[in-house]
């Protein structure tokens, strides 16, 4: 039995090992030298695992007496999670090499915060969930504070460390009155004991408190506040890394919690994710006006835009899921798109966050410019570009699960969003000119992601690479 | 009342009114002890629920070593909690609102509790008949939950490396002890003789 339960979690074990080799490796030669070199090979295992997930991947497996599910869904999951975390990794480590922050360690917890998120994914049990979160979490509280150095960056680690301990806790306790309900951890268990219609008065107080604990990991209103702080404070490629894949992972439980574990009461957890959605699209338009720091305005876009990643789950059907999935997708190749960007803004080697400098960009550098015109249009959800087929599926999905109101609300935001995005597309080509220019981004690697993820943009929209079917059969598995 | 039930009473209340006090008492060490209080008295309460391994692991985790652990902290680092807590009357209002509010609910929801009609069903015997407490958990936590396990033990890790990395520095301009070298250390080499003529010096 043990045998084929290892074989079922076989990523995850290649990923720990990987991560603790690399480790020991490191600590015992090189040390911090060999840190660009621990980060190109840790990419590399990302890619390959998600290839073997993606190759090899097939039917439904449950292990550990279903407490761990390996199935279409959370094969998708994982392989939005791999890829963007190693090309997160790929990004960062010119940044953060030059600037004497790249230890050998941050490659290391990156992959842990991966195995945790592919637990996550795959979690079919409240405590493997918990487990997932935890790993994930802690290992993204010590990459936000990674430079120790700097007050900011310390403060947005010792806020997401208080703030993410105080939403376990919340979602321990709703994890304990469902248990106190059930009888049993197992989802399966809980959607059995739940059964259709109207959940009781307990079991929906537990709902709601995991469904909280969870709000405050995909970062919706309202228990976004830490964002903006640590979105600012860490350093840019962790920053990149938190938009991305933590994002992915936590939508991803999200769906998967909501719909195996509270699939009977849907009514009853469908009005808490609508109301989050909207709240969070709203607040993500309208507070990002104000924002002239490109890492805040990102953090409040990350929240707008989990609002409408919110939006198809609020659905609560197999199309929902769909939407979710193909939303997440593309949300993440902008991200990694945007952040390759941010990475580049760079004033005599030091780097620059406010918007401002970004004052007739295109007459320098008219092929970057061009990019960031694509990606904050894509951001922005102008047709015809891949954003605007991302944002068409969840308010597809809302409208046909008979949510009207919240898709003429979600349009409503997202023409109040495109200000801000539209506002940097202003300054890089009509802005004033100033003096003191950016430098000129030399690294190849930023320039490929920027403008390979402004490529997917433009190209995506002929079939978005043919990501609806299998997030389609995903979308499927999770409703069986 | 039965002696059981009068002793679950005692450890509730001891329970509550540790977790209370640890809260609003005014030196912070007098907050670590009533924190040991609470973890007695929930050890006193998993020993009524028939799981003593538990209770003394309560008591030998938590009160052996992390309250022992705070009460260093506190001590060692010059932590001026009265200003720490200053803010707390700007916040008593709010906080007390939201608290009635949770405890309402809570109310509401305990009032009306019902488990699932195959809750009990669903529920995995605590001990399986003649296997002790310690066996059975064992059995549970190598078996059943190995992957739970192994991850809390991959949490573990990851805490340890983020301790080390947050705060291990290796600074230059220390001498520090380096044993090869000292073992390695020739003493022809090391001391050089000099053969110095009376009344000459050196």
């Amino acid at each position: 039995m043990i045998q084929a339960d290892l074989n079922i979690i076989l990523p995850e074990i290649v990923l720990a090992v990987f991560a603790m080799l690399a480790l020991l490796s490191a600590v015992y030669t090189g040390k911090d030298k060999l840190a660009p070199m621990v980060t190109w090979a840790t990419a590399v295992v990302l890619v390959l695992v998600a290839a073997w997930i993606g190759i090899n991947g097939e039917g439904t497996h449950s292990a550990f007496g279903g407490m761990f599910k390996d199935d279409a869904f959370a094969r998708f999951a994982k392989i939005v999670i791999l890829v963007s975390a190693a090309a997160v990794l790929v990004m960062g480590q010119d940044y953060m090499s030059r600037r004497d922050m790249l230890r050998f360690e941050y490659p290391i917890l990156v992959t842990l915060s991966v195995v945790g998120m592919m637990v996550m994914v795959s979690a079919g049990d409240l405590m493997a969930l918990y487990m997932g979160l935890e790993l994930q979490s802690l290992a993204l509280y010590v990459v936000a504070s990674i430079r120790r150095d700097s007050v900011k960056s310390t403060e947005a680690g010792l806020k997401y460390f208080v703030l993410g301990a105080l939403s376990s806790g919340l979602l321990l306790f709703g994890a304990s009155l469902v248990y106190g309900f059930a009888g049993t951890t197992l989802f399966s268990g809980i959607i059995a004991a739940a059964g259709e219609g109207h959940a009781p008065i307990g079991l929906l107080i537990g709902l709601t408190l995991v469904a909280s604990g969870l709000a405050f990991k995909v970062s919706a209103v309202p228990f976004h506040m830490w964002t903006p702080d640590v979105y600012e404070g860490a350093p840019t490629p962790v920053t990149a890394f938190f938009a991305t894949a933590p994002k992915m992972a936590a939508m991803g439980l999200f769906a998967r919690v909501l719909h195996d574990a509270f699939g009977g009461v849907v009514g009853d957890w469908q009005q808490i994710i609508a109301l989050m959605s909207v709240l969070s699209m709203f607040l993500g338009a309208v507070a990002a006006i104000g924002q002239t720091n490109i890492k805040r305005l990102m953090a409040y876009s990350s929240i707008a835009h989990m609002g409408y990643a919110l939006m198809g789950l609020a659905a609560g059907t197999a199309f929902g899921v769909q939407a979710l999935l193909i939303y997440m997708a593309i949300y993440v190749t902008m991200s990694v798109g945007t952040f390759a960007f941010i990475l580049t803004m760079e004033k005599d080697g030091q780097p620059v966050t406010d918007i401002a400098a970004l004052n007739m960009y295109s007459k320098r550098e008219p092929g970057k410019a061009l990019a960031v015109l694509i990606l904050m249009f894509s951001l922005a959800g102008v047709p015809p570009l891949v954003g605007f087929f991302g944002k068409l599926y969840v308010l597809r999905a809302a409208y046909e699960a008979g949510l009207a109101w919240l898709a003429v609300l979600g349009v409503i935001a997202s023409v109040i969003g495109a200000f801000y995005y539209l506002r940097i597309v202003y300054y890089m080509y009509f802005g004033e000119e100033e003096g003191d220019a950016l430098d000129k981004g030399k690294s190849p690697v930023l320039w490929v992601m920027l403008m390979g993820s402004a490529a997917i943009m433009l190209v995506g929209v002929v079939n978005l690479f043919g990501i609806e079917a299998p997030a389609l059969v995903a979308a499927e598995t999770l409703l069986r | 009342m039965s002696i059981a039930a009068l002793a679950f009473y005692l450890f509730a209340i001891c329970v509550i009114a540790g977790g209370l006090f640890t809260v609003i008492s005014r030196n912070p060490v007098h907050s670590v002890l009533w924190l040991i209080l609470a973890f007695l008295s929930s050890a006193g309460l998993f020993v009524l629920l028939g799981a003593e391994f538990v209770a003394m692991l309560l008591i030998i985790v938590y009160v052996g070593a992390v309250a022992v652990l705070f009460l260093f902290v506190v001590m060692m680092l010059d932590v001026d909690f009265a200003e720490l807590k200053a803010g707390m009357a700007q916040y008593l209002p709010i906080a007390l609102l939201i608290g009635v509010i949770l405890l309402m609910q809570l109310g509401m929801a305990v009032g009306v509790w019902q488990a699932s009609d195959i809750a009990e069903a669903q529920r995995a015997a605590v001990t399986p008949e003649g296997v002790e407490n310690t066996a059975a958990l064992g059995l549970l936590i190598y078996d059943q939950y190995f992957l739970l396990f192994q991850l809390a033990g991959l949490i573990l890790l990851v805490a340890m490396i983020g301790a080390i990395v947050l705060t291990l520095r290796h600074r230059k301009d220390i001498k520090r002890q380096n044993v090869l070298e000292q073992m390695w250390r020739d003493p022809a080499k090391a001391m050089e003789l000099k053969d110095v003529k009376p009344g000459q010096g050196l």
